[in-house]
C-alpha cells in the first residue's frame, strides 16, 4: 500500500534519479554496493594497465637489470617493421571484417524481421549457433575444412577437374581468416539487430504502408534509422575485437606455417615476444600501444557518429 | 517474466506506450521465395562446419583421411573415440572439461554477482563520484582485455599465482560490460518509488536490495550470467598465457595443444580423432545452454545497445 501512496506523491513520469528525497542518508550505500566491483576493477584493470605502462618504460637486460628507458620501447615499436606490418594488417582486417559482418548481420536481421515462418526461426538459430562455439574450436574446424588432407574442398575441386586452391597459403590466408570470423560473429550481431527491430512499434510500418512505401523503403528509411545506436555499438565491438585479432591466427599458425608468422597480428606478436622470448618489457610496450590505438579508434568512431546514433 | 528485458526495449523505442502487437503475420501476401532462398543458403553456410564436426566426431583417424569429409564413414567410431578420450593420457580430457566448467562457472557467477551489486549502485544511488566512476567504467569497456593479460601474468608470476586455478578465475571476475547492462536494466525495471516505499516502511538498504530489487532483476541476471559463463568457457588467451601445467588447462587450450601435437608429431601421438570428437563433445554443453535459455539471450543481447 505504501508503494501506492508514495507513487502518487511523486508520479513516475517525473522520475528522478534514486530516491532524491532520501539521497543524503543513503548515498553512501552506493559505495557499499559498488565496493566489491571497484576492488576487482582496480586490481585487475587499473593496476595491470599502470604496470604495463611502467614496464613499457623500462628495459630489462641480464647485464644491467631493470632500467628506466623512457619511451625507447615505443620508438623501437614504431620503427619495428614487424609490428607496423601487423598493425596495418589488423587495420586492413578491420576494413574488411567490420562491413562484411555488420552488413550480412543487418540483411539477415531485416529478412528475419520480415519473414516469420518456422523455417525462418530455424535459420535464425543456425545463423546464431557459431556464437556458442569457442573461437578455438571454430578455427580448428575451419582448419580441417581448409586442409588438403581432410577437407571437402579438395574433393570438390577434383570433381570439377580444377586444381584445388591452397587455402592456407600466403595469398589466401587473409580470405580464409575473414571467412572464419564472419562465420563466428555474424550471428551474434544479427541477434542484436533482430532484437532491436522486434521492439519497433509496428504501427510505424502501417503508416508507411498506407503511404505506399515498399518493403525496401520501409527497411531503409524507417527500420535502419531507428536501430542506428545498435549498429554503432556493434561496429565498435567488432572494431575492438578485430584490432585484437589473436585466436584464429594463433590456432591456424601450425597448419599454415608459411602464411602466419609470429608477428602476424600485434597481439600475436606481443604474446610471442612475452612468452617465447621473455621480452616482457617490449611486449608490454606493444600491447599498451595497441590498447591505446583500439581505445582511440573506438572513441573517434563514437564521437564521429554521435549525432546519428544519439549516444552520449 | 517471459519477456525478459523486452519492456525496457519497448520504452526506449516505441512512441506510444501501448503494448505492441506484432500483427504482421496478418493474412496476406505470397510466400517470400527470395527471402527463404537467402535464409536457406545462410543456414547451410553456418551449419557446414557444425555438420562436418558431427560427422568427423564419429570417425577414426584413418576414417578422417579416407575421403567423404561431409558424410559418415562405414565405421562408426564415436563410442570408441569417447572411450579413448576418457582414457588417453590418464583421462586428461575429462580434467580439461572439468576445469572449463570450474573456470566458467566460478568466473561467470562471481562476475555476475559483482555486476549486479555495482549496476544497482549506479542505477539507484547518487553517491559522491558516481558520475565519474560510471564514465571510467564506460571507457574501460573499450580497453582491449588482451592488453591486460601480459602485465597480469607478470604480477601473478611475482606472487606465485601463475599455474594455479586462481590465475584464470580471478581476472575473469571483471565484467565492466555486465555492470553496464545491469545498470541499464535496473534503471528502467525498478522504480525508485518502490525502493523509497520500502525505506519508509523501515526496510534496510540490504534487505530492500535482497527482497525487492533482486527478484525484479532476474531476467537481466540470467542474461548477464549466461554471457559471462559463455565468455569464460570460450576464454583462450588468458589460460594460454597463465597455465602451463597440462592438468589445469581448460578444454579450449587443451584441444589446441592436441592439434599442434598431432600436426607435428610422430605416429604414436597423432590423435586427430580425439581432436575432432573432443571438440564435438566440448561444444555440446553450450549449445544446450543456449537452446534452453533462448528467451533470455534473444532479448538480452540487445539490452545494452539501445540506451
Amino acid at each position: 500500500m505504501t508503494a501506492q501512496v508514495s507513487a502518487t506523491a511523486r508520479p513516475p513520469v517525473q522520475r528522478r534519479r534514486s530516491g532524491a528525497s532520501l539521497d543524503r542518508k543513503h548515498a553512501r550505500f552506493g559505495w557499499v554496493f559498488l565496493a566489491p566491483f571497484a576492488v576487482v576493477f582496480l586490481v585487475f584493470l587499473v593496476l595491470p594497465l599502470v604496470y604495463a605502462f611502467w614496464m613499457s618504460l623500462h628495459t630489462n637486460t641480464l647485464a644491467q637489470g631493470e632500467q628506466f628507458a623512457g619511451l625507447a620501447n615505443y620508438f623501437r615499436a614504431f620503427a619495428d617493421e614487424r609490428f607496423m606490418t601487423g598493425m596495418l594488417r589488423v587495420a586492413a582486417f578491420a576494413v574488411v571484417f567490420v562491413p562484411i559482418q555488420i552488413g550480412l548481420a543487418l540483411i539477415f536481421a531485416l529478412v528475419l524481421d520480415d519473414v516469420r515462418t518456422r523455417f525462418a526461426r530455424f535459420s535464425r538459430l543456425l545463423i546464431f549457433a557459431p556464437y556458442a562455439i569457442p573461437g578455438v574450436i571454430g578455427a580448428l574446424m575451419w582448419g580441417f575444412l581448409y586442409s588438403p588432407s581432410f577437407g571437402p574442398l579438395v574433393s570438390f575441386f577434383d570433381f570439377l577437374n580444377l586444381p584445388a586452391p591452397d587455402l592456407l597459403s600466403r595469398d589466401t590466408i587473409f580470405a580464409s581468416l575473414t571467412n572464419i570470423v564472419t562465420w563466428q560473429w555474424t550471428g551474434y550481431y544479427m541477434i542484436i539487430f533482430y532484437a532491436s527491430l522486434q521492439s519497433i512499434d509496428p504501427s510505424l510500418y502501417e503508416a508507411a504502408r498506407i503511404d505506399g512505401a515498399t518493403k525496401l523503403q520501409t527497411a531503409l528509411q524507417i527500420k535502419l534509422p531507428i536501430i542506428t545506436s545498435s549498429i554503432v555499438l556493434t561496429i565498435v565491438f567488432s572494431l575492438i575485437g578485430t584490432l585484437q585479432f589473436f585466436t584464429e591466427p594463433q590456432v591456424l599458425a601450425p597448419l599454415a606455417g608459411n602464411a602466419i608468422d609470429a608477428a602476424y597480428t600485434p597481439n600475436l606478436y606481443a604474446y610471442n615476444l612475452a612468452f617465447s622470448y621473455q621480452q616482457f618489457n617490449y611486449a608490454s610496450a606493444i600491447s599498451f600501444a595497441l590498447g591505446l590505438m583500439v581505445f582511440l579508434a573506438s572513441i573517434i568512431f563514437l564521437v564521429a557518429t554521435r549525432k546519428k546514433s544519439g549516444l552520449r | 517474466m517471459t519477456t525478459s528485458p523486452a519492456p525496457l526495449v519497448d520504452e526506449a523505442i516505441t512512441a506510444s506506450g501501448t503494448r505492441k502487437q506484432r500483427a504482421r503475420s496478418a493474412p496476406r501476401r505470397r510466400p517470400a521465395i527470395g527471402s527463404h532462398l537467402l535464409l536457406a543458403i545462410a543456414a547451410l553456410y553456418f551449419l557446414l562446419p557444425l555438420w562436418w564436426l558431427i560427422v568427423a566426431g564419429t570417425k577414426s583417424t584413418s576414417g578422417l583421411f579416407a575421403g567423404r569429409p561431409l558424410w559418415f564413414a562405414d565405421e562408426f567410431a564415436l563410442f570408441d573415440n569417447i572411450a579413448q578420450l576418457a582414457t588417453y593420457n590418464d583421462g586428461i580430457y575429462l580434467r580439461w572439461l572439468g576445469n572449463s566448467f570450474l573456470y566458467a562457472i566460478a568466473g561467470g557467477v562471481g562476475s555476475t554477482v559483482l555486476a549486479v551489486l555495482a549496476g544497482y549502485a549506479f542505477a539507484k544511488y547518487r553517491f559522491r563520484g558516481s558520475g565519474l566512476s560510471f564514465m571510467i567504467l564506460l571507457a574501460s569497456v573499450m580497453v582491449p582485455l588482451t592488453a591486460l593479460v601480459i602485465p597480469t601474468y607478470v604480477l601473478f608470476n611475482n606472487l606465485g599465482l601463475t599455474n594455479t586455478i586462481w590465475a584464470v578465475i580471478l581476472p575473469t571476475l571483471l565484467s565492466p560490460f555486465g555492470v553496464y547492462l545491469m545498470r541499464v536494466y535496473i534503471q528502467d525495471a525498478i522504480p525508485d518509488e518502490l525502493l523509497d516505499a520500502a525505506r519508509v516502511d523501515g526496510s534496510g538498504e540490504f534487505r530492500t536490495f535482497g527482497t525487492i530489487a533482486v527478484p525484479l532483476m532476474r531476467p537481466a541476471i540470467v542474461t548477464v550470467m549466461l554471457l559471462n559463463i559463455v565468455g569464460g568457457w570460450n576464454n583462450y588467451f588468458l589460460p594460454l598465457a597463465m597455465i602451463s601445467d597440462q592438468r589445469l588447462l581448460p578444454v579450449t587450450v587443451g584441444l589446441n595443444y592436441w592439434q599442434v601435437q598431432s600436426n607435428s608429431a610422430t605416429a604414436g601421438s597423432i590423435i586427430w580423432n580425439l581432436v575432432t570428437s573432443g571438440s564435438l563433445i566440448s561444444v555440446v554443453p553450450l549449445i544446450i545452454a543456449f537452446l534452453m535459455l533462448q528467451k533470455y539471450w534473444q532479448g538480452g543481447l540487445s539490452m545494452g545497445s539501445l540506451k
